[in-house]
């Protein structure tokens, strides 16, 4: 395996570490309108409380992986993606914003105002994420320069917007186990209720994304072709976790169950990168001008540089990651010094 | 407008924004430290409860600078692709090593800190208070590591791609070798290789030497300079809150305890700054002449040079409006711009006579010569002011910040003394009263000198974006509108004067409310309780 290749899988692993991680706060937004009484909505919020900004580290460090190490792929997709980047950042301002403030004042108004920022903002990151995801997948118009050649609603395509539609789904679904390891009594009962409706709701989404992949894009197509064992088993895997989510809630085993959904979004980051290598941004129509792990890249100098520095520090980030959320892990109770 | 005009107003306007937050929480984290040192050292509970109070202020400070920094990140490749891909090979490393090395450990290690009260015991709140602090100082070398890099870029070479055909002949990227296969390489360029506009898609920066371009001349200078800053501005505002308290009455004994850190940080600071500035200052009469003759409003190159104290300096136009050279209407003490530069202090006399270079000769004709070959003399005198910072403005923030500079060392050098003789929290004099008054507004000049000092920095680099390499106008994205610019930057506007609005009213409230003695502030905010504990494990702390 060349330095290329090591980096394609790292800024992969940098992506799915945020996907799984700040996955389930995006998708406790949504939920978070569905529960009306402020304690409960308040539980939601100290669930994902210490460790989101945590979380949202992983997209900075993605970022930053991206740019040392396909410095090319950075600023094609950056500013090509102008508009819907900047919409994200916006997005990730008022989340961060509205999980800061909402407590700061009792009043009714005032919270709903901030949990209704808060929700809209953390759909929106997510939808936008997928889009993003989406179109890399589909693939985008580039020049010989490796320019992107199209607008907005280039990237607003059909395809997109599933891809971005089904992200929402399974970070909602992800959020719902996360939620049920951290609640207690009816609030959790409820919670395991909505796993009826959020797991098969993200199937559904799943089935039909990989349906209009295999029967729209071409490129896509040619790749399946090429290595058909690895995608069909990736592919069996991710729907063989995705169902044993509801398996594990029928037995009780809450834990497991999260991590069956963490599987899921593994899996489904796995058959993207396994479906789009060695691409990283495919141009459609002219193929020719895609960029790719070599293309697209750094130098062999700084490749291996990056990875020395990438090989000393992530098991340093994990092991304290680790150690974090085993010390908050457990139920949240809002006690009798909570306001 | 043009998207080169717009993006570096937008980025000016979200730097200027973001830079207000970690200069806090990079000082505070320091007095952070001091804290729970004092606090596991002493046991005394005045030290729990002030910790409690600035850890919360600390969360939100850090909340807002989190989300103000990711667009500045991103900017680099939605504003500015041509540089992303221009330096992508150096720049994007130390980017990437604050992400795993520093960003990871604050935020994670801020959980522990802000909710963590209960879960720990104070030997490893420290700890972890250790953390914050270190991951904090971690991502301030690595941004400056990376900034400097635009100022004195070292360690690298410019390279070019080629395409390689099947003979093994070599055909620049755009040449159109039909349905010939072909490879790609990259050629070394001359030292001397002059960057051309039509060349960023395939002419780039390529590493070196990581050791050069990390330690480049003039990271470890600025560092100490912009870390110092930021211990000044924590400490500041530490000393602003608790002189408030004070005056006001309230919370004596936390504001007693913490004026006192908060003093004692910015003296040290402030002292250690005179240095750290001076040698920053003379970094830049090496390595950026022209920056250092625009910043002192340096005409013309002479021996006794005089350092601007106040005043202005003026661009002076020829007949045909072109701008020739400035007009200098500044206060100046004689020959202490040359001694200054010199770094020689007991010398004083001879230092006097050291030659500082001015814009008339600034950049060298020989420089010029090489950006514009085959060019007269003349036709490069004209040419010269085109590669001159805007120096008006940097006249004014360079000299701002010094102002302020040495405002803040009387401050604290004053504040000291007082303290040393058990003076400080003596309201009933008015003169103590008065001076408490101006401590309160100190945050406000210490942010005024980091913003002056960026925009000094910032500025001076123009018309370049990597110094004497690549121009700021030919590093903007091609793909990007106008218009889309102008939409987000209205955006950011918006939603950053919001940000102001809350930030300052809800940090007035948690300083009206101050720290809550003997618990409280198990959160961030009131909502914000840890996550409780099983009944079956123990409390700590």
């Amino acid at each position: 395996m060349d330095l290329n290749t090591i980096w394609f899988v790292l800024v992969c692993v940098l992506l799915t570490g945020y996907a799984v991680l700040d996955g389930f706060d995006l998708g406790t937004g949504p939920l978070l309108l569905l529960v009306k009484d402020d304690s409960e909505r308040r539980v939601f919020l100290n669930a994902i409380g210490p460790i989101w900004n945590g979380n949202e580290v992983w997209l900075v460090t993605a970022g930053g992986a991206l740019f040392a190490a396909f410095p090319y792929v950075y600023a094609t997709v950056f500013s090509g993606f102008y508009d819907t980047f900047m919409l994200l950042l916006f997005a990730l301002i008022f989340r961060a914003t509205a999980i800061e403030f909402r407590s700061q004042r009792p009043s009714r108004l005032w919270r709903s105002a901030w949990d209704l920022a808060f929700a809209v903002s953390s759909l929106t990151s997510a939808l936008l994420v997928g889009i993003a995801i989406g179109n890399l997948a589909w693939g985008i118009p580039l020049d010989a320069n490796h320019e992107f050649q199209g607008t907005l609603l280039t990237l607003l395509n059909p395809y997109a917007l599933c891809v971005g539609v089904t992200t929402v789904l399974l970070f909602v679904m992800h959020a719902n186990l996360y939620l049920i390891l951290k609640t207690e009594g009816s609030l959790h009962a409820r919670l395991l209720h909505w796993t009826k409706f959020t797991v098969p709701a993200y199937l559904v989404a799943f089935f039909s994304m990989n349906a209009a992949t295999l029967l729209l894009s071409p490129h896509i197509a040619t790749a399946i072709r090429n290595r058909a064992p690895v995608l069909v088993a990736i592919f069996v895997a991710s729907i063989a976790v995705t169902l044993n989510i509801l398996r594990e809630i029928k037995h009780g085993h809450e834990g497991r169950a999260f991590v069956s959904s963490a599987l899921s979004i593994i899996t489904l980051m796995m058959l993207f990168g396994a479906a789009i290598f060695p691409n990283l941004v495919v141009s459609t129509p002219t193929l020719a001008n895609s960029l790719n792990i070599y293309n697209g890249s750094a130098t062999d100098k700084s490749l291996g540089f990056m990875f020395v520095v990438a090989l000393i520090g992530m098991p340093i980030v994990l092991a304290y990651t680790v150690t974090i959320y085993y010390v908050f892990r457990g139920k949240v109770q809002l006690t009798d010094e909570s306001y | 407008m043009t998207v080169e005009l717009l993006s570096r107003i937008q980025f000016g306007v979200t730097t200027s924004f973001h830079f207000l937050f970690p200069p806090m929480t990079i000082g505070i984290s320091v007095i952070l430290v001091i804290l729970q040192t004092l606090r596991v050292a002493t046991g005394k509970a005045i030290y729990l409860d002030l910790s409690k109070f600035w850890t919360r202020v600390f969360g939100l400070i850090f909340a807002i600078g989190v989300a103000t920094g990711i667009p500045l990140e991103f900017q680099f490749g939605t504003n500015w692709a041509q540089y992303a891909r221009f330096v992508g090979d150096i720049f994007g490393s130390p980017l990437a090593i604050e992400g795993i090395y520093a960003f990871f450990l604050e935020s994670g290690f801020l959980a522990l800190l802000l909710f963590g009260w209960n879960k720990v015991g104070p030997r490893t709140h420290l700890f972890a208070t250790c953390m914050v602090a270190l991951g904090a100082h971690f991502s301030a070398i690595w941004i400056i590591v990376a900034n400097s890099w635009m100022h004195t870029p070292a360690g690298y070479h410019l390279a070019r791609q080629m395409k390689v055909a099947a003979d093994g002949q070599l055909f620049p990227m755009t040449t159109d070798l039909g349905t010939a296969a072909f490879t790609v390489t990259e050629v070394a360029l001359p030292a001397d290789y002059v960057v051309q506009p039509t060349d960023l898609h395939h002419v780039r920066a390529v590493i070196d030497d990581f050791y050069l371009a990390i330690l480049n001349p003039s990271t470890l200078d600025r560092l100490t300079h912009t870390v110092l800053a930021c211990w000044i501005t924590g400490a500041f505002v530490v000393v602003g809150v608790s002189a408030w308290w004070l005056l006001r009455g309230k919370h004596l004994e936390a504001a007693r305890a913490s004026i006192r850190i908060g003093i004692a940080v910015a003296t040290v600071a402030c002292l250690l700054q005179l240095v750290a500035a001076d040698s920053t200052a003379r970094g830049v009469a090496i390595h950026q002449p022209t920056k250092l003759a625009a910043i002192e409003g340096l005409s013309t190159t002479r021996t006794q040079a005089g350092l601007g104290v106040v005043g202005f300096v003026r661009w002076k136009y020829g007949d045909d409006g072109q701008i020739v050279g400035i007009e200098d209407h500044a206060l100046r003490i004689p020959g202490m711009l040359s001694v200054l530069v010199s770094g020689k202090f007991l010398h004083l006399r001879e230092a006097a006579q050291t030659e500082v270079k001015g814009l008339a000769d600034l950049p060298s004709t020989e420089f010029l010569r090489t950006r514009h070959p085959g060019a007269t003399d003349e036709e490069l005198a004209q040419l010269r002011p085109s590669y001159w910072p805007n120096a008006p403005l940097v006249f004014q923030t360079y000299h701002l910040m010094i102002a302020l500079g040495v405002t803040l060392t009387m401050l604290a050098v004053i504040g000291c003394t007082l303290l040393v003789r058990g003076r400080l929290d003596r309201t009933h004099s008015r003169f103590i009263r008065a001076f408490l008054a101006i401590l309160v507004v100190s945050p406000v000049l210490a942010h005024l000198a980091t913003q002056a000092g960026w925009f000094t920095a910032e500025f001076g680099r123009q018309p370049w974006i990597v110094y004497e390499v690549l121009k700021t106008v030919d590093a903007a994205s091609t793909v990007v509108k106008p218009g889309q610019v102008m939409f987000s930057l209205a955006l950011f506007f918006i939603i950053y004067l919001l940000l102001t609005y809350l930030f300052t009213t809800l940090f007035a409230r948690m300083v009206s409310q101050g720290p809550i003695a003997g618990g409280g502030g198990h959160g961030v905010v009131e909502g914000w309780k840890p996550l409780s504990l099983r009944s079956d494990r123990q409390t700590k702390g």
